[in-house]
């Protein structure tokens, strides 16, 4: 029983039986986890490059490590320090990269489609790190991890997606997943963060806030993405606190159930006040621990074979 | 699958857990120092049940660890052939253990191998030893049990089909023979 995608480009069209079998594989990799021996022999003798054109702490790290609890071999590409800047192109630089005999390219890239576009330069498998304003999907993969190890399910539980929306590859992404799974899956954010398309996702949009957290099981925080935006799109950091960022007193009015998740990194006083960012209610530390077991999931289901 | 014959009935299978519980006794006299670990999934509950038996018997507490040994399989290179991975739980200290490993059908040893080398990882035992409910033969590596419940010899396209009753409703070994081409 292997998935039915040969690559992990995103979220979009995944069927729900390849979801749950990846997030149970996880559950299994999450206890190789708590050993005292966290490494196991699977990828032994695979080569696994992370092709990172854009900065990132989380991803690349929980990817190294998965990688390396499996027992393959990680090759870190950076294109800051490459022949990027000498000019080379994406598709040559793959290219070289795949003449070197590897099995894996993790990528992540600012432009949406790098991913689905390196499927048709070389035969490694895919794994899609985030690309552009598209997907993040083991982002995704491990938020609904987070939330099935927490609340035991998927089906029927009820999530707002707070924030900057529109630069958000995790919200698309969890958008497409949660949806499959049978979650119920609100977007939140100032009409200057929202998508112009919405109606294309599977999901409810609104600009207020209190509206969209009504009777949620999980409230997930988006970063305010200031790197990606030009001016303007916000009056000022004071007033998007105000109405859209998450405090002690918001999230008293809320049941104690409901837990909080942040993809990272975290804004401290922007999105998230710093004590809820902490609070009993954040799972946003296990949310990375999950990273490593769902990519270590991701990698061995989709790593295990040549093509069919 | 068509049946040929049936290898052992829900007695015989009690009996040979009985006999095997007996031998891991008399070679390890000392509980104390012994460690039952069952392999997913059918060896699992055979463990349990052998460690049942002991308990009976001396008025012991062993608990079955449960080992998954997948991640550590030398097959997993194949097309397309990913077992799913399933759990882990070893609920004791192994180091310096003497620790028997219980599965269902001894073949070709490789699934033993892998959980030689998955126990390795857990800690360093004193020894290892193996219980397999049934030999079937044709190992391809120099590996042998210590505990045998039956044994016997398949040829060309015979298996055998363990059934326990905790997963399968019953008690049964058959041997068995599979369809060509599969």
């Amino acid at each position: 029983m292997a998935l039915s995608i040969q690559h992990l480009l995103g979220l979009e069209g995944v069927a729900k039986e390849d979801i749950n079998r990846i997030l149970d594989t996880a559950d299994s990799f999450y206890e190789v986890l708590q050993r005292e021996i966290k490494v196991v022999p699977t990828l032994r003798g695979k080569t696994i490059v992370n092709l990172f054109y854009e900065p990132s702490t989380r991803t690349r790290l929980s990817f190294e490590l998965a990688e390396k609890r499996l027992s393959g071999s990680p090759l870190n590409f950076s294109a800051s320090t490459s022949s990027v800047q000498k000019g080379e192109s994406l598709k040559d630089t793959v290219r070289n990269i795949a003449a070197m005999k590897i099995d894996m390219i993790v990528v992540r890239h600012g432009a949406a489609g790098v991913p689905y576009f390196l499927t048709r330069c070389t035969d490694a498998v895919i794994v899609n790190a985030g690309d552009g304003l598209h997907e993040h999907p083991t982002q995704s993969l491990l938020d609904m991890m987070t939330i099935r190890r927490h609340f035991g399910r998927l089906e029927g539980l009820k999530v707002a997606i707070v924030g900057d929306i529109w630069h958000s590859r995790v919200a698309r992404s969890n958008a497409w997943g949660m949806t499959t799974m049978g979650m119920d899956v609100v977007l939140c954010g100032p009409p200057t963060f929202l998508p112009q398309h919405t109606e294309s996702l599977p999901v409810r949009v609104t600009d207020d806030m209190d509206t969209a957290v009504e009777g949620v099981d999980v409230i997930m925080m988006l970063r305010v993405q200031f790197e990606r935006q030009g001016t303007g799109l916000f009056p000022s950091i004071r007033e998007y606190r105000q109405r859209y960022g998450l405090d002690k007193e918001r999230l008293s009015r809320l049941p104690k159930e409901v837990i909080v998740m942040h993809p990272g990194p975290i804004n401290r006083g922007i999105e998230l006040a710093s004590n809820v960012a902490d609070c009993e209610q954040s799972v946003i530390l296990d949310q990375v621990t999950n990273g490593v077991a769902v990519r270590m999931a991701v990698l061995y289901l989709l790593g295990g074979g040549e093509s069919a | 699958m068509k049946k040929l014959e049936q290898l052992m009935d829900a007695t015989a299978l009690d009996r040979a857990l009985s006999r095997i519980a007996h031998q891991i006794l008399e070679k390890n006299p000392d509980l104390n120092t012994v460690g039952i670990v069952g392999l997913q999934t059918r060896g699992v509950f055979l463990a349990q049940r052998v460690a049942a038996k002991i308990n009976e018997m001396e008025r012991a507490h062993l608990v079955a660890g449960i080992l998954d040994v997948t991640l550590y399989r030398d097959d997993y290179r194949k097309p397309f052939k990913q077992p799913k991975v399933q759990v882990t739980d070893i609920p004791f200290d192994i180091d310096d253990k003497n620790i028997v490993i219980v599965d269902d059908v001894l073949y070709t040893g490789r699934t033993v191998r892998a959980a030689l080398d998955a126990l390795m990882d857990f800690g360093r035992p004193k020894t290892i030893q193996l219980a397999a409910l049934i030999d079937r033969g044709t190992r391809e590596l120099p590996i042998r049990a210590d505990f045998v419940g039956l044994k016997t010899t398949t040829k060309g396209d015979q298996e055998v089909a363990l059934s326990v009753k905790e997963i399968d409703g019953e008690d049964s070994l058959w041997l068995v023979e599979v369809e060509k081409g599969r």
